[in-house]
C-alpha cells in the first residue's frame, strides 16, 4: 500500500514537472523551432534556433508616408542600411541607433547630372568612403555620387563591340571593389559580369556561365526540327546571374537561379560561386553535398523545386549566408562549404517571408528585405548561433582547444551537429586521446580524420601488445613443428619395435 | 523384436553418419571448384560430388555475408543507413534475383539442349558464390583493422571476390550444360532477358490477382449491402 502511495506521489510530481515544462515551452514564441540542418544521410534534423527575429523595420514607422513598393535591394555599410525602393524610384538610408532605427534621408535625386532622378533603381552599393553606386536601370546607367549626392561619374552602355549595340544597357545588380572597379549584371546579357574600370571604361566580361546542352537536345534541334520550330525553341545560351556580393578580399560571390533540378545532381548548376579575378569559381566545397540550399523538397508542395538563392552576403571568416526565394529560407555555410544552419519559412508572420529578395549583414545580424511585404526583418544570433561563430573563429585563428570548448557547448544544445563532433575530435587528437577522437569522428562520419586517429591508435596498440602477438605467433608456428617431430619419433619407435618382432 | 529394433537403430545411425560425412565432403569440395573450376564443376554435377545441402549452406552464407557486411564493416568503407535497413529485406533482395536467374537460365537452356537440370544449375551457382563468401566475410573483420588510407587493399580484395565468383558462375554454367564458352555467353544474355520476363509476368500476375480479389470483395460488399 505504502508502495502504491509512493508511486502515485512520484507520478504526480512527474506530471507536474511535465506540465510546467510544456507551459514554459508554449510561452516562448519559438515552441516549434524552424531552424534545421542536414545530417549525414541528408535527412533534416531540427536544431536550436541560430537566429531569432530582433525587429521588423516598416518604413511607415520611420515617418514615411509612402510604403516601399517592390524594393529590390539592400546594402549595409557600417550602421547604415541603404534600401533600393525600386517601385518608388528612391533609395532610403536607414540608420541603426542604440534604440531602434531612424530614417536618415530619402535619396530620390542627385546633383550635377541629367536626369537627376532615378528610373527603377535596382541596386545600390556604398564604398568605404560612403560614395554611392546606383544601378539606375531604366535610365540605362550606373551613377556614382559622393556622400552629399554630388555627381562623380557614370557608367553607360559600352561602345565596345563585345557588347551587342542593338540592346539596351540595363544594369540590375552591381558591386565595386576597393580600387573603384565596377562589376555589374546587365539584363539580357549572358556573357557574364560586365567589368568597368574606375575611369568608366568597359573592359569586358568575367565569369560567364557555361552554356549547357546535352547530345539528345542537340541532335533533335539540328536534324529533326524545322526552321520555324528551331526559332521558337530556346537556344543554348548561358544563363544570367541573379546577384553579386563582393567580400573583403575582393572576391565576387555570385548566385545563379536559372537551372534545372537535374543540374543540381552533379553540381553542374553551382548556384553559389566565388569568382576570382579571371572569373573562375573557387568556392570550397568540402561537404558531402555542395552548397545548394535545400537538398530535397516535398513532392506536390506549392513551393516545390530547388532553392533559388536570390542574394548572398559574406560575414567574417568567410561564412556566407544566402537567402532562398522558393521557400523563404536562409542558409549559412562556413568557409569549407559546410552548412551551419538553415532557417526560415514562407508566410506572413514575423520571421517568415512572403518573397525574400535581398540579404545583408551588420556584424553578425542579418537583414532580409521582403519585396512584397516591403519590410526588413532583422535577425540576431542566439547563444547557440553565437557559439557556432565563436567556435569557427577560434579554429581559424589556430586556437583548436578553445574552439573545441565552444563546440562542446554547441553539442550540449544540439547533439546532431557534425561540425562540432569533428571540432572536438580534432582537439582530442591533439591531446593524443585517439580512441576518444575516433568515437567523435565516427559520430560525424568523418572518414579522413577517423583514419588518421585510427592509424595513430593502432600504432600505439601494436607497440603495447607486440609481445603477446609475437608469443601467439611463435606458439602457432612451433606447436605444429613439435607435434610433427613427436609423431615422427613415435613412428620410428614403432617401426623399430615391428622390426624387432619380425626378427 | 528388440534386437531388430536395435539393429534398425544402429543402421539408421550409420545412415545418418554416412549422410553427414557426404555433406561434409561435399562442403569441402568447394575448394576444388574454386581452384580447378573446369574439372571441379564437371564433377560437381556429373559425378555427384556436390550436394543440395552444401549448396544451400553456401547460399545462406552468401546472404549472411551480405548482411554482416552492411552491419559490421567499418564506416570508413561502407556507410549503410542502418536506421533504414531491414536485414530480411536485404537478404531477400539478393536471394530472389539469384533464384529468378537460376530459373531463367534453366528455362532458356532446357530448350536448347542444356544438360543441366534445375537442381544442377542451382548447385553450381551456389558453389560459384564461395569466393565471395571466403573473401568478404574476413574482410568485414579486417575492415576494422585498417584505415581509410589503406582502402585500396580493401577495394581490390572486394573486386577480386566478385570477379572470381562471376568467372566461376560462367565456367559452372558451361560445364553443367556442356556448352561452349560462346554459347554460354549468349545464354547468359538470354538468362537476363528471361529473368526480366519472369519479373514482368510475376508483377502482372500479382496485380491482376489483387484486382480480382478486390473485385470479389467489392461484389460481396455490394451484395451484402443490397440484401440488408
Amino acid at each position: 500500500m505504502k508502495m502504491m502511495h509512493r508511486l502515485a506521489a512520484m507520478l504526480l510530481v512527474i506530471i507536474m514537472f511535465a506540465s510546467i515544462n510544456t507551459a514554459q515551452a508554449a510561452d516562448d514564441g519559438y515552441a516549434q523551432s524552424y531552424t534545421y540542418n542536414y545530417d549525414y544521410w541528408s535527412d533534416i534534423r531540427e536544431s536550436p534556433d541560430a537566429y531569432r527575429v530582433a525587429d521588423v523595420i516598416y518604413v511607415g514607422e520611420l515617418g514615411l508616408d509612402t510604403a516601399m513598393r517592390r524594393p529590390q535591394s539592400l546594402y549595409i555599410r557600417n550602421n547604415d542600411i541603404y534600401v533600393c525602393d525600386t517601385g518608388n524610384n528612391r533609395i532610403l538610408q536607414i540608420r541603426k541607433e542604440d534604440q531602434g532605427y531612424s530614417l536618415v534621408r530619402v535619396i530620390d535625386a542627385v546633383q550635377g547630372c541629367e536626369p537627376a532622378t532615378f528610373n527603377t533603381p535596382n541596386d545600390v552599393f556604398v564604398d568605404v568612403d560612403n560614395n554611392l553606386y546606383i544601378a539606375d536601370t531604366n535610365n540605362e546607367r550606373i551613377i556614382m555620387v559622393d556622400e552629399n549626392l554630388n555627381f562623380l561619374k557614370q557608367f553607360t552602355k559600352p561602345t565596345d563591340e563585345t557588347f551587342d549595340q542593338s540592346m539596351k544597357f540595363l544594369p540590375y545588380k552591381l558591386v565595386a571593389d576597393v580600387s573603384g572597379r565596377v562589376f555589374t549584371l546587365v539584363t539580357n546579357v549572358n556573357k557574364g559580369i560586365a567589368k568597368f574600370e574606375s575611369n568608366t571604361h568597359f573592359t569586358g566580361f568575367v565569369g560567364a556561365n557555361k552554356a549547357k546542352y546535352n547530345l539528345a537536345d542537340y541532335i533533335w534541334k539540328t536534324y529533326f526540327s524545322t526552321k520555324e520550330q528551331r526559332e521558337k525553341q530556346e537556344s543554348f545560351v548561358p544563363t544570367e546571374y541573379a546577384n553579386l556580393y563582393i567580400d573583403e578580399e575582393s572576391f565576387i560571390y555570385a548566385t545563379n537561379i536559372v537551372f534545372s533540378e537535374y543540374d543540381l545532381l552533379w553540381d553542374v548548376a553551382q548556384p553559389i560561386r566565388r569568382l576570382n579575378g579571371i572569373g573562375n569559381d573557387i568556392l570550397i566545397k568540402n561537404d558531402r553535398y555542395p552548397p545548394i540550399g535545400d537538398l530535397y523538397w516535398v513532392e506536390g508542395n506549392e513551393q516545390y523545386g530547388p532553392s533559388k538563392l536570390v542574394d548572398i552576403t559574406v560575414l567574417d571568416n568567410d561564412i556566407y549566408v544566402a537567402v532562398d526565394r522558393t521557400r523563404g529560407r536562409i542558409f549559412g555555410y562556413d568557409s569549407q562549404g559546410i552548412m551551419l544552419w538553415a532557417f526560415g519559412t514562407s508566410g506572413n508572420n514575423e520571421g517568415a517571408f512572403n518573397s525574400a529578395i535581398s540579404i545583408d549583414h551588420m556584424g553578425k545580424d542579418l537583414y532580409v528585405l521582403d519585396q512584397n511585404e516591403g519590410n526588413i526583418t532583422v535577425f540576431t544570433t542566439t547563444e547557440y548561433g553565437q557559439l557556432i561563430y565563436d567556435a569557427s573563429a577560434a579554429y581559424l585563428k589556430g586556437d583548436y582547444d578553445g574552439s573545441a570548448e565552444y563546440w562542446e557547448k554547441v553539442v550540449e544544445q544540439n547533439a546532431n551537429y557534425n561540425l562540432a563532433f569533428i571540432g572536438i575530435g580534432r582537439s582530442l587528437m591533439r591531446q593524443d586521446k585517439f580512441e576518444e577522437a575516433m568515437e567523435y569522428f565516427e559520430m560525424a562520419h568523418d572518414r579522413e580524420n577517423y583514419g588518421r586517429a585510427f592509424r595513430l591508435w593502432r600504432k600505439i596498440w601494436v607497440e603495447e601488445n607486440v609481445v603477446w602477438m609475437v608469443i601467439v605467433l611463435a606458439v602457432l608456428l612451433i606447436v605444429p613443428i613439435v607435434r610433427k617431430q613427436i609423431k615422427k619419433r613415435k613412428m620410428e619407435v614403432e617401426m623399430y619395435e615391428r622390426n624387432q618382432v619380425a626378427k | 523384436m528388440s534386437a531388430t529394433k536395435l539393429l534398425n537403430k544402429s543402421a539408421k545411425a550409420a545412415a545418418r553418419k554416412e549422410k553427414w560425412r557426404r555433406y561434409l565432403s561435399s562442403l569441402k569440395y568447394a575448394k576444388h571448384t574454386m581452384f580447378h573450376p573446369f574439372d571441379g564443376f564437371w564433377d560437381l554435377t556429373h559425378e555427384k560430388r556436390g550436394s543440395f545441402g552444401a549448396a544451400t549452406t553456401y547460399l545462406f552464407l552468401f546472404l549472411l555475408t551480405h548482411v554482416l557486411k552492411l552491419m559490421y564493416t567499418n564506416f570508413q568503407f561502407i556507410t549503410a543507413p542502418l536506421q533504414y535497413i531491414n536485414v530480411f529485406e536485404q537478404a531477400a533482395s539478393l536471394l530472389l534475383p539469384f533464384l529468378i536467374l537460376c530459373l531463367a537460365n534453366w528455362a532458356a537452356t532446357t530448350l536448347f539442349d542444356g544438360k543441366g537440370r534445375f537442381i544442377d544449375i542451382y548447385t553450381a551457382m551456389c558453389y560459384a558464390l564461395v569466393p565471395f563468401v571466403i573473401i568478404q566475410l574476413p574482410l568485414v573483420f579486417i575492415s576494422n583493422m585498417i584505415s581509410f588510407d589503406e582502402a585500396a587493399f580493401y577495394t581490390v580484395l572486394m573486386s577480386v571476390s566478385v570477379v572470381w565468383s562471376v568467372m566461376l558462375a560462367f565456367v559452372g554454367l558451361m560445364q553443367v550444360h556442356d556448352y561452349t564458352p560462346g554459347k554460354t555467353f549468349i545464354f547468359l544474355i538470354f538468362t537476363i532477358l528471361g529473368a526480366l520476363i519472369i519479373i514482368f509476368l510475376a508483377l502482372v500476375f500479382f496485380s491482376l490477382l489483387s484486382d480480382a480479389a478486390s473485385f470479389f470483395v467489392s461484389m460481396y460488399r455490394e451484395t451484402a449491402f443490397r440484401l440488408n
